[in-house]
């Protein structure tokens, strides 16, 4: 196995780049969460030329509705939802400047073209691993949409969260390389 | 008759609900160890010791092993010689899974299908109910999350299509859901019945213990070429290549109309959660 290799946020198109399907990666930095409900408005907010509730160019979604912290936690379980459900929503985001998103699970062919053209990348966490996920987060804070509780809009900050990349910007999928390699 | 007090119901479903989310059956544990022997593929591996590694931290922290802490899924067989009392039973329930999920600091889930607003208590619960001989009340809580669930399907086939037909329309559904569902999965199937009935043992199928076979032999070997099969397909943990997609094939079978063939299959991940009690 490959050592993983180190990424901070927010990404330039540079370091989504060298990353390839199949490389093991920790992330370090800021990221933000965001399932199908926050997307939603997101894009809505485009629609109608307004501005996001944060600045994404070079960021992270990481799609995750987190459990409630306990006492003394920075959140709760943390792991991540099945990302199909964003592939709605996706293409724009990478077209105004996102380029990583974090989740489980395979995205469409318009979604893999759009890492393409836009130069952005899938990551895929483990899905179930929600109480080891949250250990690499060290800070969560709202930043838009509390009334859709887990599914707001938080900014995490994160050290060393580890991630696997399933889709570059050259178009491959480990989802589909990892299958034809152990399929009998 | 044996009278229970509605309150005792409340506290045993509270309780079931946090223990369902903080910590796995022996059986899933020993599943778990055994697929990650077999694993042959070095990020499948690295994979397993995660969700291990992962199960470990939840259960000495005590948070959930993952932040979707589903829907309440009860499998109630109350015994008919007991009188609730003090309260409605289906409100006793629904209170209870109020106060595990509050109580528990697990994720609220229930929403309104249109506009998506969240019900905030993680209620209603979905409760299914048989009545038995006795004087006891035996309550499965088993939460079920949104992944796994959205990778379930009723299929009514031709009874011409046979054991076969069956065989055939899992390992497709399984090969097409891919990395969806959280492999390994655990897979649920059931045969005959009717159109809801046979959802409901799929779902049922789930319960029994892994690596505990049908007693049907026809049924067992069915559910072992079927583990076969799928493992085959190559999707691996996670879905990233390997040999371990599901760690079992459960399939439950029931009578259906000389007219029909339905099957259902309802998948679990690797958080294949459940405890039971018995009042």
């Amino acid at each position: 196995m490959s050592e993983p290799i180190r990424l901070k946020t927010p990404l330039t198109d540079g370091d989504v780049e060298k990353l390839k399907a199949g490389d093991k990666v920790l992330i370090t930095g800021v990221i933000y969460t965001g399932r199908d409900a926050a997307h939603k408005r997101l894009t809505d907010l485009l629609k109608e030329g307004k501005p996001l509730p944060f600045d994404i160019k070079g960021q992270i979604i990481y799609y995750v509705g987190p459990a409630p912290a306990k006492p003394g936690h920075a959140i709760g379980s943390a792991g991540p939802t099945t990302s199909g459900r964003m592939d709605a929503y996706s293409p724009k985001l990478m077209e105004i400047g996102l380029k990583g998103m974090i989740g489980k699970g395979m995205r469409k062919k318009e979604v893999i073209e759009a890492m393409k053209k836009y130069k952005a990348v899938y990551l895929a966490a483990t899905g179930g691993a929600g109480a080891l996920l949250a250990k690499s987060v060290k800070k969560a804070q709202i930043v838009a949409y509390e009334d859709l509780g887990p599914e707001a809009i938080n900014r995490l900050e994160v050290v060393d969260f580890p991630a696997i990349v399933v889709n570059d910007t050259k178009g491959n999928d480990l989802y589909q390389q990892g299958m034809a390699q152990y399929a009998r | 008759m044996r009278e229970v007090n509605a309150k005792q119901i409340t506290e045993v479903v509270r309780k079931l609900c946090i223990d369902s989310n903080y910590y796995l059956t022996e059986d899933v544990l020993k599943a778990l160890d055994e697929g990650e022997k077999k694993e042959e593929s070095p990020v499948g591996k690295e994979v397993f010791q995660q969700i291990k590694e992962n199960v470990r931290i939840a259960r000495t922290e005590q948070v959930a092993i993952c932040q979707d802490t589903g829907l309440a899924v009860l499998f109630v067989e109350l015994g008919q010689e007991v009188h609730v009392v003090g309260g409605n039973f289906n409100e006793a329930i629904h209170e209870g899974v109020r106060q595990g999920y509050k109580d528990g600091y697990l994720r609220k889930s229930s929403c309104h299908p249109f506009t998506r607003v969240n019900t905030k208590d993680n209620t209603p619960a979905i409760i299914h109910l048989s009545l038995v001989s006795g004087d006891k009340i035996k309550i499965v809580l088993a939460p079920k999350g949104g992944g796994a669930e959205n990778m379930s399907t009723v299929i009514m086939l031709s009874p011409s299509e046979g054991i076969e037909g069956v065989k055939n329309r899992v390992v497709e559904w399984v090969k097409q859901a891919g990395s969806n569902p959280c492999p390994p999965i655990v897979v649920g199937v059931g045969v005959g019945g009717t159109f809801e009935e046979v959802a409901l043992t799929a779902k049922k199928a789930l319960l029994r213990p892994l690596g505990q076979k049908n007693p049907d032999p026809q049924l067992a070997a069915m559910e072992e070429e079927l583990l076969t099969r799928v493992n085959n397909l190559g999707i691996g943990p996670q879905g990233l290549g390997g040999r371990i997609t599901a760690l079992a094939v459960n399939v439950e079978m029931i009578p259906c109309h000389i007219a029909s063939f339905p099957m259902a299959v309802n998948l679990n991940c690797h958080a294949h959660r459940h405890q039971e009690a018995v009042i």
